[in-house]
């Protein structure tokens, strides 16, 4: 183990400010892509449905 | 079985959807396994301290980046030589991944490189050229929302995808070719890697695990492009009956 304490561990060293500026981001654009994706995937269905809907009527 | 059989997208579309969970799943596992390595068992490295650290999500963002995009030529090269419906709608649903990954792997060098080299952004040729292919992605996927016929659209696309295909050696044997303040490669398949098993092994996890995420959401995407450009046939009517 590398840390002695969790505030050392937020420190990294002093470049706790670059190392967590780096995962933080990478972290958010996945977060992002995923919850677009779910949010577009229910969005193209429900549309498809709504669409056959009327084709039907 | 036939192989042939998943090239029909009704049939990939109920492969992938069997498929998804299990790549999402593995993702996740080994990113944690990943991160486990990269701040608890991998060592301060002696010369940039706690900084180096970054190289955990760099280094796999990095060959995503190059990665995804000769995954996107070939299928669109598929594509262009046989017209398979199945090609151009993989190359579609790669180019965002693709996208975020290169987005990522300038931001953490820039953040690594203020550290380090003391300035966020230098124009060299390493970095000039992974920005071009951050633009290439952009101008790829502006280009497919810009023709509004599916056909055409898909073509041309795959044709610039192509011709864009030239960056990615330059990318990679950049730091070669010409003196660059970027580093060379640590990890290549001619010469044992230069840094400790531990940092390789962290490194090599991290990016299956970015392999196994791009799979799963470049299937969920695929998905749902085959249901928009199969919506008039008789099985996607049939499935969406079967939901609703």
């Amino acid at each position: 183990m590398e840390w002695a304490s969790w505030s050392d561990f937020w420190h990294m060293g002093g470049y706790g400010f670059y190392v967590w500026g780096s995962f933080g981001v990478t972290a958010a654009c996945v977060l992002v892509e995923v919850v677009l994706l779910k949010r577009a995937a229910g969005e193209t269905r429900r549309r498809l449905k709504r669409m056959q809907q009327w084709e039907e009527q | 079985m036939n192989l042939y059989t998943y090239a029909s997208p009704a049939n990939f579309y109920t492969l992938a959807g069997r498929l998804i969970p299990w790549f999402a799943w593995g993702a996740g596992i080994l990113t944690l396994w990943g991160l486990y390595i990269a701040f608890f068992l991998a060592p301060t490295d002696f010369q940039q301290s706690e900084a180096y650290r970054i190289i955990f999500i760099h280094v796999p963002a990095a060959w995503m980046s190059m990665f995804i995009y000769l995954v996107m030529a070939f299928w669109g090269a598929i594509g262009l030589a046989f017209n398979t419906r199945l090609s151009f709608m993989m190359a579609r649903a790669l180019a965002p991944t693709g996208a975020m990954f290169t987005f990522v792997a300038l931001w953490t060098g820039a953040w690594w490189g203020k550290p380090m080299w003391g300035a966020w952004w230098v124009w060299d040729a390493r970095l000039t050229s992974e920005l071009i292919l951050l633009f290439l992605y952009v101008g790829i996927i502006a280009l497919w929302a810009a023709i509004d016929d599916i056909k055409r659209g898909d073509r041309a696309g795959s044709l610039l995808t192509l011709i864009g295909s030239i960056n990615v050696p330059i990318i990679y044997f950049s730091v070669k070719w010409w003196n660059t303040l970027h580093q060379g490669a640590s990890v290549s398949v001619t010469k044992a890697p230069s840094m400790a098993a531990i940092m390789l092994q962290g490194m090599l996890i991290l990016s299956i695990a970015a392999w196994l995420y791009t799979i799963a959401v470049v299937l969920v995407r695929v998905r749902r492009i085959i249901l928009e450009r199969e919506r008039q046939t008789e099985w996607v009517k049939a499935l969406l009956e079967k939901e609703s």
